[in-house]
Protein backbone atom coordinates (compact mmCIF):
# COMPACT_ATOMS: atom_id res chain seq x y z
CA UNK A 1 0.00 0.00 0.00
CA UNK A 2 2.84 2.13 1.38
CA UNK A 3 4.18 1.57 -2.13
CA UNK A 4 1.47 2.71 -4.23
CA UNK A 5 1.43 5.36 -1.82
CA UNK A 6 4.27 6.85 -2.93
CA UNK A 7 3.00 7.85 -6.27
CA UNK A 8 -0.19 9.50 -4.83
CA UNK A 9 1.65 12.79 -4.81
CA UNK A 10 1.14 16.39 -6.71
CA UNK A 11 3.78 15.84 -8.81
CA UNK A 12 2.90 12.43 -10.17
CA UNK A 13 -0.39 14.12 -11.32
CA UNK A 14 1.90 16.37 -13.08
CA UNK A 15 3.93 13.99 -14.70
CA UNK A 16 0.77 11.89 -15.77
CA UNK A 17 -0.72 14.92 -17.08
CA UNK A 18 2.73 15.90 -19.28
CA UNK A 19 2.75 12.24 -20.45
CA UNK A 20 -1.03 12.01 -21.81
CA UNK A 21 -0.21 15.28 -23.69
CA UNK A 22 3.08 14.40 -24.80
CA UNK A 23 0.72 11.23 -26.00
CA UNK A 24 -1.42 13.79 -28.72
CA UNK A 25 1.92 14.75 -29.65
CA UNK A 26 2.24 13.51 -32.86
CA UNK A 27 -1.38 14.72 -34.14
CA UNK A 28 -0.40 18.44 -33.42
CA UNK A 29 3.27 18.53 -34.62
CA UNK A 30 4.54 18.76 -37.94
CA UNK A 31 6.76 15.71 -39.11
CA UNK A 32 9.69 17.19 -38.93
CA UNK A 33 9.40 19.05 -35.26
CA UNK A 34 7.88 15.53 -34.32
CA UNK A 35 11.78 13.90 -35.58
CA UNK A 36 13.73 16.71 -33.61
CA UNK A 37 11.05 15.92 -30.16
CA UNK A 38 11.72 12.38 -30.45
CA UNK A 39 15.73 12.46 -30.94
CA UNK A 40 15.29 15.05 -28.29
CA UNK A 41 13.62 11.93 -25.86
CA UNK A 42 16.37 9.62 -27.15
CA UNK A 43 19.14 12.55 -25.53
CA UNK A 44 17.01 12.90 -22.62
CA UNK A 45 17.15 9.38 -21.64
CA UNK A 46 21.04 8.86 -22.47
CA UNK A 47 21.67 12.52 -20.17
CA UNK A 48 19.44 10.25 -17.48
CA UNK A 49 22.16 8.21 -17.42
CA UNK A 50 25.20 10.41 -17.34
CA UNK A 51 23.30 12.77 -14.61
CA UNK A 52 23.51 9.53 -12.43
CA UNK A 53 27.26 9.31 -13.20
CA UNK A 54 27.84 13.34 -12.45
CA UNK A 55 25.09 14.80 -9.78
CA UNK A 56 24.80 11.28 -7.95
CA UNK A 57 27.91 9.65 -7.89
CA UNK A 58 29.89 12.91 -8.55
CA UNK A 59 32.12 11.59 -11.39
CA UNK A 60 31.98 13.48 -14.70
CA UNK A 61 32.33 11.73 -17.76
CA UNK A 62 33.77 13.52 -20.98
CA UNK A 63 33.58 9.70 -22.73
CA UNK A 64 29.70 8.97 -23.00
CA UNK A 65 29.52 9.45 -26.34
CA UNK A 66 31.33 6.19 -26.82
CA UNK A 67 28.59 4.26 -24.63
CA UNK A 68 25.98 6.32 -26.98
CA UNK A 69 27.50 5.04 -29.84
CA UNK A 70 27.58 1.50 -28.55
CA UNK A 71 24.19 1.40 -28.31
CA UNK A 72 23.74 2.88 -31.78
CA UNK A 73 26.25 0.54 -33.51
CA UNK A 74 24.92 -2.62 -31.44
CA UNK A 75 21.77 -1.79 -33.58
CA UNK A 76 23.73 -1.19 -36.83
CA UNK A 77 25.68 -4.24 -37.03
CA UNK A 78 22.34 -6.45 -35.84
CA UNK A 79 21.15 -5.17 -38.92
CA UNK A 80 24.37 -5.80 -41.39
CA UNK A 81 25.40 -9.35 -39.82
CA UNK A 82 21.72 -10.51 -38.56
CA UNK A 83 19.03 -8.81 -40.35
CA UNK A 84 16.80 -11.94 -39.74
CA UNK A 85 16.90 -10.83 -36.27
CA UNK A 86 15.88 -7.28 -37.05
CA UNK A 87 13.31 -7.09 -34.44
CA UNK A 88 12.80 -4.19 -31.68
CA UNK A 89 12.15 -6.80 -28.80
CA UNK A 90 15.56 -8.59 -29.89
CA UNK A 91 17.44 -5.01 -30.91
CA UNK A 92 17.30 -3.47 -27.39
CA UNK A 93 17.97 -6.59 -25.69
CA UNK A 94 21.04 -6.97 -27.21
CA UNK A 95 21.91 -3.29 -27.58
CA UNK A 96 21.71 -3.24 -23.67
CA UNK A 97 23.89 -6.30 -23.68
CA UNK A 98 26.39 -4.80 -25.77
CA UNK A 99 26.41 -1.46 -23.38
CA UNK A 100 26.74 -3.41 -20.44
CA UNK A 101 29.71 -5.10 -21.47
CA UNK A 102 31.25 -2.11 -22.96
CA UNK A 103 30.54 -0.01 -19.96
CA UNK A 104 32.05 -2.46 -17.38
CA UNK A 105 34.81 -2.27 -19.38
CA UNK A 106 35.21 0.96 -19.56
CA UNK A 107 34.15 1.65 -15.96
CA UNK A 108 36.75 -0.84 -14.65
CA UNK A 109 39.35 1.06 -15.33
CA UNK A 110 38.05 4.77 -15.29
CA UNK A 111 36.79 4.20 -12.00
CA UNK A 112 40.20 3.85 -10.72
CA UNK A 113 40.54 7.42 -10.39
CA UNK A 114 37.77 10.57 -9.75
CA UNK A 115 37.79 13.87 -10.66
CA UNK A 116 39.73 15.18 -13.69
CA UNK A 117 41.56 11.63 -14.00
CA UNK A 118 38.32 9.68 -13.64
CA UNK A 119 37.29 12.35 -16.94
CA UNK A 120 40.23 12.41 -18.92
CA UNK A 121 40.43 8.44 -18.81
CA UNK A 122 36.72 8.00 -20.27
CA UNK A 123 37.35 10.80 -22.66
CA UNK A 124 40.50 8.69 -23.62
CA UNK A 125 38.64 5.15 -24.02
CA UNK A 126 35.96 6.81 -25.95
CA UNK A 127 38.48 8.38 -28.64
CA UNK A 128 40.28 4.66 -28.01
CA UNK A 129 36.19 3.39 -29.34
CA UNK A 130 35.91 6.33 -32.06
CA UNK A 131 39.13 5.14 -33.81
CA UNK A 132 38.38 1.52 -33.81
CA UNK A 133 34.68 2.60 -35.62
CA UNK A 134 36.39 4.48 -38.09
CA UNK A 135 39.50 2.88 -38.97
CA UNK A 136 37.10 -1.12 -39.37
CA UNK A 137 36.00 -0.06 -42.35
CA UNK A 138 35.20 -3.35 -43.29
CA UNK A 139 33.36 -4.28 -40.18
CA UNK A 140 32.00 -1.12 -38.94
CA UNK A 141 31.38 1.11 -42.61
CA UNK A 142 33.86 3.57 -41.77
CA UNK A 143 33.12 6.98 -41.26
CA UNK A 144 30.64 6.36 -44.11
CA UNK A 145 28.72 4.78 -41.06
CA UNK A 146 26.16 2.43 -41.55
CA UNK A 147 22.40 2.56 -42.86
CA UNK A 148 19.55 1.68 -40.03
CA UNK A 149 16.57 -0.03 -41.97
CA UNK A 150 13.03 0.41 -39.81
CA UNK A 151 12.65 -2.66 -37.52
CA UNK A 152 10.07 -5.13 -37.04
CA UNK A 153 7.77 -4.29 -33.82
CA UNK A 154 6.51 -6.87 -32.12
CA UNK A 155 6.06 -9.22 -34.97
CA UNK A 156 4.54 -5.98 -37.17
CA UNK A 157 6.76 -4.96 -39.96
CA UNK A 158 7.13 -2.19 -41.42
CA UNK A 159 8.84 -2.86 -44.70
CA UNK A 160 8.52 -0.36 -47.64
CA UNK A 161 6.72 2.70 -44.94
CA UNK A 162 8.89 5.98 -44.81
CA UNK A 163 10.61 6.89 -42.37
CA UNK A 164 8.59 10.02 -40.95
CA UNK A 165 5.55 7.40 -41.25
CA UNK A 166 7.02 5.09 -39.02
CA UNK A 167 8.18 8.12 -36.61
CA UNK A 168 4.65 9.47 -35.79
CA UNK A 169 3.19 6.10 -35.78
CA UNK A 170 4.01 3.32 -33.00
CA UNK A 171 7.32 3.97 -33.26
CA UNK A 172 6.72 7.18 -31.15
CA UNK A 173 4.65 5.89 -28.34
CA UNK A 174 7.32 3.00 -28.32
CA UNK A 175 9.96 5.74 -27.70
CA UNK A 176 7.68 7.96 -25.17
CA UNK A 177 6.93 4.71 -22.69
CA UNK A 178 10.40 3.99 -22.47
CA UNK A 179 11.26 7.03 -21.79
CA UNK A 180 8.57 7.17 -19.13
CA UNK A 181 9.91 4.10 -18.24
CA UNK A 182 13.02 5.06 -18.07
CA UNK A 183 12.45 7.83 -16.12
CA UNK A 184 10.59 5.84 -13.61
CA UNK A 185 13.60 3.39 -13.06
CA UNK A 186 15.96 6.52 -11.90
CA UNK A 187 13.69 7.92 -9.87
CA UNK A 188 13.61 4.44 -8.49
CA UNK A 189 17.32 4.01 -8.24
CA UNK A 190 18.51 7.91 -7.16
CA UNK A 191 16.45 7.43 -4.12
CA UNK A 192 16.83 3.92 -3.35
CA UNK A 193 19.58 2.92 -0.46
CA UNK A 194 22.18 2.22 -3.73
CA UNK A 195 21.26 5.81 -4.55
CA UNK A 196 22.10 7.10 -1.06
CA UNK A 197 24.80 4.57 -1.15
CA UNK A 198 26.28 6.84 -4.17
CA UNK A 199 25.60 10.04 -2.94
CA UNK A 200 27.19 9.56 0.57
CA UNK A 201 30.46 7.69 -1.58
CA UNK A 202 29.98 11.23 -4.05
CA UNK A 203 29.58 13.60 -0.30
CA UNK A 204 32.36 11.70 1.66
CA UNK A 205 34.69 8.57 -0.11
CA UNK A 206 36.37 8.12 3.04
CA UNK A 207 33.45 7.88 5.50
CA UNK A 208 31.56 5.69 2.94
CA UNK A 209 34.17 3.15 3.17
CA UNK A 210 34.24 3.18 6.96
CA UNK A 211 30.89 2.38 7.12
CA UNK A 212 31.41 -0.67 4.67
CA UNK A 213 31.05 0.59 1.14
CA UNK A 214 32.85 -0.68 -1.18
CA UNK A 215 33.39 2.55 -2.86
CA UNK A 216 35.26 1.63 -6.12
CA UNK A 217 32.53 -1.26 -6.57
CA UNK A 218 30.09 0.96 -6.05
CA UNK A 219 31.32 3.78 -8.55
CA UNK A 220 31.62 0.87 -11.28
CA UNK A 221 28.02 -0.29 -10.80
CA UNK A 222 26.90 3.34 -11.20
CA UNK A 223 29.16 3.91 -14.68
CA UNK A 224 27.38 0.39 -15.90
CA UNK A 225 24.38 1.98 -14.84
CA UNK A 226 24.38 5.03 -16.53
CA UNK A 227 26.38 2.60 -19.36
CA UNK A 228 23.43 1.00 -20.19
CA UNK A 229 20.40 3.92 -20.28
CA UNK A 230 23.29 5.67 -22.25
CA UNK A 231 23.52 2.55 -24.74
CA UNK A 232 19.33 2.53 -24.50
CA UNK A 233 19.57 6.15 -25.67
CA UNK A 234 21.74 5.65 -28.51
CA UNK A 235 20.04 2.34 -29.83
CA UNK A 236 16.57 4.22 -29.77
CA UNK A 237 18.22 7.53 -31.28
CA UNK A 238 19.50 5.40 -34.03
CA UNK A 239 16.37 4.63 -35.43
CA UNK A 240 15.20 8.00 -35.62
CA UNK A 241 17.75 9.20 -37.14
CA UNK A 242 18.14 6.28 -39.99
CA UNK A 243 22.15 6.81 -40.27
CA UNK A 244 24.80 6.49 -37.72
CA UNK A 245 28.19 7.32 -37.93
CA UNK A 246 31.34 7.33 -35.81
CA UNK A 247 30.63 10.84 -34.95
CA UNK A 248 28.59 10.03 -32.09
CA UNK A 249 31.46 8.66 -30.68
CA UNK A 250 33.66 11.45 -30.73
CA UNK A 251 34.70 13.91 -27.86
CA UNK A 252 32.07 16.58 -29.32
CA UNK A 253 29.54 14.71 -28.72
CA UNK A 254 30.37 13.99 -25.78
CA UNK A 255 30.84 17.40 -24.88
CA UNK A 256 27.05 18.06 -26.16
CA UNK A 257 25.76 16.07 -23.27
CA UNK A 258 27.97 17.51 -21.06
CA UNK A 259 26.17 20.42 -22.44
CA UNK A 260 22.54 19.07 -22.28
CA UNK A 261 22.91 18.06 -18.43
CA UNK A 262 24.86 21.54 -18.19
CA UNK A 263 22.20 23.27 -19.40
CA UNK A 264 19.17 21.75 -18.08
CA UNK A 265 20.60 21.69 -14.66
CA UNK A 266 22.00 18.41 -13.16
CA UNK A 267 20.74 19.56 -9.55
CA UNK A 268 17.64 18.04 -9.79
CA UNK A 269 16.85 14.58 -11.85
CA UNK A 270 13.95 16.58 -13.74
CA UNK A 271 17.21 18.57 -15.37
CA UNK A 272 18.89 16.93 -18.12
CA UNK A 273 15.30 15.74 -19.43
CA UNK A 274 14.73 19.24 -20.07
CA UNK A 275 18.10 20.46 -21.39
CA UNK A 276 18.61 17.64 -23.60
CA UNK A 277 15.04 18.20 -25.85
CA UNK A 278 15.96 22.46 -25.33
CA UNK A 279 19.50 21.58 -26.65
CA UNK A 280 18.04 19.49 -29.98
CA UNK A 281 16.17 22.61 -30.92
CA UNK A 282 18.38 24.54 -29.98
CA UNK A 283 21.28 23.41 -31.57
CA UNK A 284 19.22 23.09 -34.74
CA UNK A 285 17.75 26.61 -35.00
CA UNK A 286 21.52 27.81 -34.42
CA UNK A 287 22.63 25.54 -37.32
CA UNK A 288 20.15 27.06 -39.68
CA UNK A 289 20.69 30.31 -38.47
CA UNK A 290 24.26 30.55 -39.25
CA UNK A 291 26.86 29.02 -40.25
CA UNK A 292 28.90 30.27 -36.69
CA UNK A 293 26.39 28.02 -35.08
CA UNK A 294 28.94 26.79 -32.57
CA UNK A 295 29.42 30.21 -31.31
CA UNK A 296 26.07 30.84 -30.55
CA UNK A 297 26.16 27.75 -28.37
CA UNK A 298 29.39 28.57 -26.84
CA UNK A 299 27.76 31.95 -25.59
CA UNK A 300 24.77 30.44 -24.17
CA UNK A 301 27.22 28.02 -22.29
CA UNK A 302 29.18 31.09 -21.15
CA UNK A 303 25.43 33.03 -20.26
CA UNK A 304 24.73 29.95 -18.42
CA UNK A 305 27.59 29.29 -16.12
CA UNK A 306 27.75 32.88 -15.28
CA UNK A 307 24.33 32.97 -14.81
CA UNK A 308 22.76 30.33 -14.32
CA UNK A 309 25.17 27.76 -12.85
CA UNK A 310 22.82 25.10 -11.57
CA UNK A 311 20.76 25.51 -14.80
CA UNK A 312 17.17 26.10 -16.24
CA UNK A 313 15.95 24.43 -13.36
CA UNK A 314 18.15 25.21 -10.81
CA UNK A 315 17.24 28.87 -12.00
CA UNK A 316 13.46 28.03 -11.32
CA UNK A 317 14.17 26.68 -8.16
CA UNK A 318 16.03 29.49 -7.22
CA UNK A 319 13.07 31.81 -8.44
CA UNK A 320 10.23 29.55 -6.75
CA UNK A 321 12.17 29.96 -3.31
CA UNK A 322 12.78 33.48 -3.61
CA UNK A 323 9.09 34.20 -4.69
CA UNK A 324 8.04 31.74 -1.45
CA UNK A 325 10.42 33.80 1.08
CA UNK A 326 9.36 37.45 -0.14
CA UNK A 327 5.87 35.73 0.48
CA UNK A 328 6.61 34.54 3.60
CA UNK A 329 7.84 37.87 4.90
CA UNK A 330 5.21 40.01 3.42
CA UNK A 331 2.38 37.90 5.15
CA UNK A 332 4.39 38.27 8.58
CA UNK B 1 38.96 -10.62 20.92
CA UNK B 2 41.55 -8.31 19.63
CA UNK B 3 45.06 -9.01 20.01
CA UNK B 4 48.04 -6.72 18.48
CA UNK B 5 51.13 -8.10 18.36
CA UNK B 6 54.29 -6.00 17.45
CA UNK B 7 52.61 -3.22 15.25
CA UNK B 8 54.51 -0.75 13.53
CA UNK B 9 54.35 1.76 11.27
CA UNK B 10 56.36 3.97 9.44
CA UNK B 11 55.62 7.80 8.01
CA UNK B 12 58.90 7.98 5.42
CA UNK B 13 61.68 7.67 8.37
CA UNK B 14 59.24 8.31 11.14
CA UNK B 15 58.31 5.71 13.25
CA UNK B 16 55.37 6.60 14.47
CA UNK B 17 54.37 3.04 15.80
CA UNK B 18 56.68 1.53 17.55
CA UNK B 19 55.67 -2.44 18.07
CA UNK B 20 52.59 -1.67 20.08
CA UNK B 21 51.02 -4.41 21.63
CA UNK B 22 47.84 -5.08 23.56
CA UNK B 23 44.61 -6.75 23.92
CA UNK B 24 40.92 -6.14 24.23
CA UNK B 25 38.37 -8.28 25.71
CA UNK B 26 34.88 -9.06 24.77
CA UNK B 27 32.41 -6.46 26.76
CA UNK B 28 35.50 -4.59 27.84
CA UNK B 29 35.87 -0.42 27.35
CA UNK B 30 39.36 0.14 26.98
CA UNK B 31 40.82 3.79 27.26
CA UNK B 32 44.18 5.03 25.32
CA UNK B 33 45.48 7.99 26.30
CA UNK B 34 48.66 9.42 25.42
CA UNK B 35 50.46 13.03 24.98
CA UNK B 36 49.88 14.73 21.47
CA UNK B 37 51.90 12.99 18.75
CA UNK B 38 52.01 9.71 20.60
CA UNK B 39 50.07 7.93 17.48
CA UNK B 40 46.67 7.52 19.37
CA UNK B 41 44.71 7.90 16.07
CA UNK B 42 46.98 6.28 13.67
CA UNK B 43 46.43 3.48 16.06
CA UNK B 44 43.05 3.69 15.78
CA UNK B 45 43.51 4.27 11.85
CA UNK B 46 45.51 0.68 11.45
CA UNK B 47 43.21 -1.19 13.61
CA UNK B 48 40.22 0.06 11.22
CA UNK B 49 41.91 -0.45 8.47
CA UNK B 50 42.07 3.11 6.98
CA UNK B 51 45.68 2.64 6.88
CA UNK B 52 48.11 -0.50 6.94
CA UNK B 53 50.59 -1.04 8.76
CA UNK B 54 54.62 -1.60 8.31
CA UNK B 55 54.50 -4.77 10.03
CA UNK B 56 53.24 -6.36 13.07
CA UNK B 57 49.54 -8.24 13.45
CA UNK B 58 45.95 -7.65 13.94
CA UNK B 59 44.07 -10.46 15.45
CA UNK B 60 40.40 -10.44 15.40
CA UNK B 61 38.68 -13.39 16.87
CA UNK B 62 41.61 -15.79 15.40
CA UNK B 63 41.37 -14.48 12.33
CA UNK B 64 44.61 -12.38 10.88
CA UNK B 65 42.96 -8.78 9.90
CA UNK B 66 46.44 -6.90 9.32
CA UNK B 67 46.15 -6.48 5.96
CA UNK B 68 42.48 -6.88 5.38
CA UNK B 69 40.11 -4.51 3.68
CA UNK B 70 38.06 -1.74 5.60
CA UNK B 71 34.84 -3.25 4.09
CA UNK B 72 35.83 -6.94 5.21
CA UNK B 73 36.90 -5.65 9.20
CA UNK B 74 33.60 -3.96 9.11
CA UNK B 75 31.49 -7.08 8.51
CA UNK B 76 33.58 -8.70 11.20
CA UNK B 77 32.58 -6.07 13.35
CA UNK B 78 34.83 -3.29 13.90
CA UNK B 79 33.37 0.43 13.36
CA UNK B 80 35.05 3.68 14.12
CA UNK B 81 34.20 7.50 14.27
CA UNK B 82 36.21 10.05 13.41
CA UNK B 83 38.19 13.03 15.62
CA UNK B 84 37.39 15.49 13.14
CA UNK B 85 34.09 14.75 12.28
CA UNK B 86 33.26 12.79 9.07
CA UNK B 87 29.98 12.91 7.85
CA UNK B 88 28.04 13.08 4.58
CA UNK B 89 27.15 16.50 4.43
CA UNK B 90 24.68 17.08 1.91
CA UNK B 91 22.27 13.86 3.50
CA UNK B 92 19.82 14.81 6.21
CA UNK B 93 21.21 13.79 9.53
CA UNK B 94 18.48 10.97 9.30
CA UNK B 95 19.93 10.01 5.97
CA UNK B 96 23.59 9.60 7.66
CA UNK B 97 22.57 7.04 10.12
CA UNK B 98 20.28 5.52 7.58
CA UNK B 99 23.35 4.60 5.04
CA UNK B 100 24.90 3.09 7.84
CA UNK B 101 21.84 0.72 8.81
CA UNK B 102 21.55 0.24 5.18
CA UNK B 103 25.34 -0.94 4.46
CA UNK B 104 25.56 -3.14 7.49
CA UNK B 105 22.12 -4.93 6.75
CA UNK B 106 23.39 -5.16 3.12
CA UNK B 107 20.58 -3.07 1.60
CA UNK B 108 22.71 -0.60 -0.32
CA UNK B 109 22.34 -3.05 -3.51
CA UNK B 110 18.65 -3.00 -3.34
CA UNK B 111 18.06 -0.31 -6.21
CA UNK B 112 14.16 0.27 -7.09
CA UNK B 113 12.42 1.09 -4.06
CA UNK B 114 13.05 4.56 -2.25
CA UNK B 115 14.79 4.36 0.85
CA UNK B 116 11.57 5.49 2.91
CA UNK B 117 9.54 2.26 2.07
CA UNK B 118 12.14 -0.03 3.96
CA UNK B 119 10.03 1.51 7.30
CA UNK B 120 11.87 -1.00 10.10
CA UNK B 121 15.23 0.64 9.34
CA UNK B 122 13.97 4.17 9.41
CA UNK B 123 12.12 3.72 12.72
CA UNK B 124 15.62 1.90 13.69
CA UNK B 125 17.72 4.66 12.67
CA UNK B 126 15.07 7.56 14.47
CA UNK B 127 15.17 5.19 17.72
CA UNK B 128 19.62 5.51 17.17
CA UNK B 129 18.86 9.24 17.32
CA UNK B 130 16.55 9.18 19.67
CA UNK B 131 19.31 7.15 22.40
CA UNK B 132 21.19 10.02 21.44
CA UNK B 133 19.30 12.94 22.07
CA UNK B 134 19.41 14.32 18.52
CA UNK B 135 16.10 12.97 17.10
CA UNK B 136 15.01 16.68 16.94
CA UNK B 137 16.81 17.69 14.45
CA UNK B 138 16.78 14.41 11.78
CA UNK B 139 16.06 16.61 9.01
CA UNK B 140 19.03 19.35 9.27
CA UNK B 141 21.95 19.07 6.85
CA UNK B 142 24.91 18.34 9.33
CA UNK B 143 26.26 21.84 8.33
CA UNK B 144 23.92 23.56 10.56
CA UNK B 145 24.59 21.42 13.52
CA UNK B 146 25.95 22.91 16.45
CA UNK B 147 30.41 20.96 16.80
CA UNK B 148 28.77 19.18 19.54
CA UNK B 149 26.27 17.59 17.49
CA UNK B 150 27.99 16.90 14.79
CA UNK B 151 30.70 14.93 17.09
CA UNK B 152 27.33 12.82 18.38
CA UNK B 153 26.11 12.38 14.91
CA UNK B 154 29.42 10.68 14.13
CA UNK B 155 29.37 8.69 17.51
CA UNK B 156 26.06 7.40 16.29
CA UNK B 157 27.10 6.47 13.00
CA UNK B 158 30.25 5.07 14.09
CA UNK B 159 27.46 3.11 16.74
CA UNK B 160 24.76 1.93 14.18
CA UNK B 161 27.16 -0.22 12.32
CA UNK B 162 26.09 -2.88 14.93
CA UNK B 163 30.29 -3.52 15.60
CA UNK B 164 31.50 -6.08 18.21
CA UNK B 165 34.27 -3.80 18.68
CA UNK B 166 33.85 0.24 18.73
CA UNK B 167 36.38 2.65 17.80
CA UNK B 168 36.07 6.15 19.62
CA UNK B 169 38.62 8.57 18.79
CA UNK B 170 38.23 11.78 21.17
CA UNK B 171 34.03 11.51 21.32
CA UNK B 172 33.35 14.01 23.36
CA UNK B 173 35.93 16.83 21.78
CA UNK B 174 34.36 19.76 21.05
CA UNK B 175 31.49 19.01 23.05
CA UNK B 176 30.51 21.51 25.71
CA UNK B 177 31.99 20.71 28.90
CA UNK B 178 28.83 20.53 31.40
CA UNK B 179 27.02 17.87 28.46
CA UNK B 180 30.87 15.43 28.39
CA UNK B 181 29.66 13.47 30.79
CA UNK B 182 26.01 12.91 30.27
CA UNK B 183 27.27 12.36 26.24
CA UNK B 184 29.85 9.77 27.90
CA UNK B 185 26.83 8.40 29.90
CA UNK B 186 24.39 7.87 26.48
CA UNK B 187 27.25 6.13 24.66
CA UNK B 188 28.56 3.60 27.56
CA UNK B 189 25.19 2.93 28.67
CA UNK B 190 24.04 1.78 24.67
CA UNK B 191 27.76 0.27 24.33
CA UNK B 192 26.87 -1.76 27.69
CA UNK B 193 23.41 -2.79 26.01
CA UNK B 194 24.92 -4.09 22.81
CA UNK B 195 27.44 -6.06 25.11
CA UNK B 196 30.05 -3.96 22.38
CA UNK B 197 33.51 -3.96 23.67
CA UNK B 198 35.47 -0.08 23.06
CA UNK B 199 38.33 1.46 22.62
CA UNK B 200 38.07 5.16 23.59
CA UNK B 201 40.79 7.63 22.83
CA UNK B 202 39.87 10.47 25.59
CA UNK B 203 41.94 13.24 27.16
CA UNK B 204 40.01 13.95 30.48
CA UNK B 205 41.23 11.37 32.90
CA UNK B 206 38.30 11.99 34.84
CA UNK B 207 36.18 10.49 32.05
CA UNK B 208 38.80 7.94 31.67
CA UNK B 209 38.72 6.73 34.87
CA UNK B 210 34.64 6.70 35.32
CA UNK B 211 34.22 5.07 32.32
CA UNK B 212 36.81 2.62 31.65
CA UNK B 213 37.62 -0.77 32.38
CA UNK B 214 40.85 -0.31 31.48
CA UNK B 215 43.86 2.00 30.29
CA UNK B 216 46.54 2.01 28.05
CA UNK B 217 49.02 4.43 27.87
CA UNK B 218 50.62 5.12 24.61
CA UNK B 219 53.72 7.38 24.16
CA UNK B 220 56.17 7.48 21.19
CA UNK B 221 54.50 4.94 19.93
CA UNK B 222 54.64 2.01 22.37
CA UNK B 223 52.17 0.96 24.95
CA UNK B 224 54.21 1.85 28.39
CA UNK B 225 51.52 1.25 30.94
CA UNK B 226 48.30 -1.45 30.81
CA UNK B 227 46.16 -2.04 33.73
CA UNK B 228 43.37 -0.50 35.90
CA UNK B 229 42.65 2.86 35.71
CA UNK B 230 43.33 3.64 39.40
CA UNK B 231 46.60 1.72 39.08
CA UNK B 232 47.91 3.33 35.89
CA UNK B 233 47.58 6.58 37.39
CA UNK B 234 49.53 6.23 40.31
CA UNK B 235 52.11 4.92 38.30
CA UNK B 236 55.65 7.37 38.15
CA UNK B 237 56.24 6.97 34.43
CA UNK B 238 52.80 7.66 33.44
CA UNK B 239 52.36 11.01 35.77
CA UNK B 240 55.14 12.20 33.97
CA UNK B 241 54.12 11.59 30.54
CA UNK B 242 50.46 12.42 31.11
CA UNK B 243 50.60 15.53 33.68
CA UNK B 244 54.40 16.33 33.15
CA UNK B 245 54.91 15.84 36.84
CA UNK B 246 58.42 15.00 37.54
CA UNK B 247 58.78 12.41 40.23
Amino acid sequence: MRFIGQFLRPKSFVYLGIFIVLLFMPKVLPIYQLMLFESGLTFAIMSLGFNLLLRYTGLLSFGHGALFATGAYAVGMMGRYFPELYRIEILIPVALLVSLIVSALFGFICVRHTRIFFSILALALSMVLFALLVKLYDITGGSDGLHIDLPSMFGKSFEGMRRPEFLSGAYYYFLLCTFAVSTIIMLGIVNSPFGKALQSIRDNEVRAEMIGIRVRRYRWYAFVLSGLFTGLGGALWSFVNGHITPEVAEWVFSGEIVYMTLLGGFMVLEGPIIGAILFTYLKLYAVSITQYWMFIIGATLIILVLLLPEGITGGFVRLFSRIKKSEATGAA
Amino acid sequence: MLNVKNLIKDFGKLRIINSAGFKVKEDEIVSLVGPNGAGKTTLVNLISGHILPTSGEIEFFGHDITFASPYRRIEMGIARNFQITNLFENSTVLDNVRICLFSIYGKIKRGLLPASHYGKITQEAVDILDLFGIVSKKDLLPPSLSEGDKKILDTAMAFALKSKFLLLDEPTSGVATGDKFKVMDTIVSAIKREKMACMIIEHDMDIVSDYSDRVLVLTEGAIIADGKPKEVMEQDNVKEILFGVRV
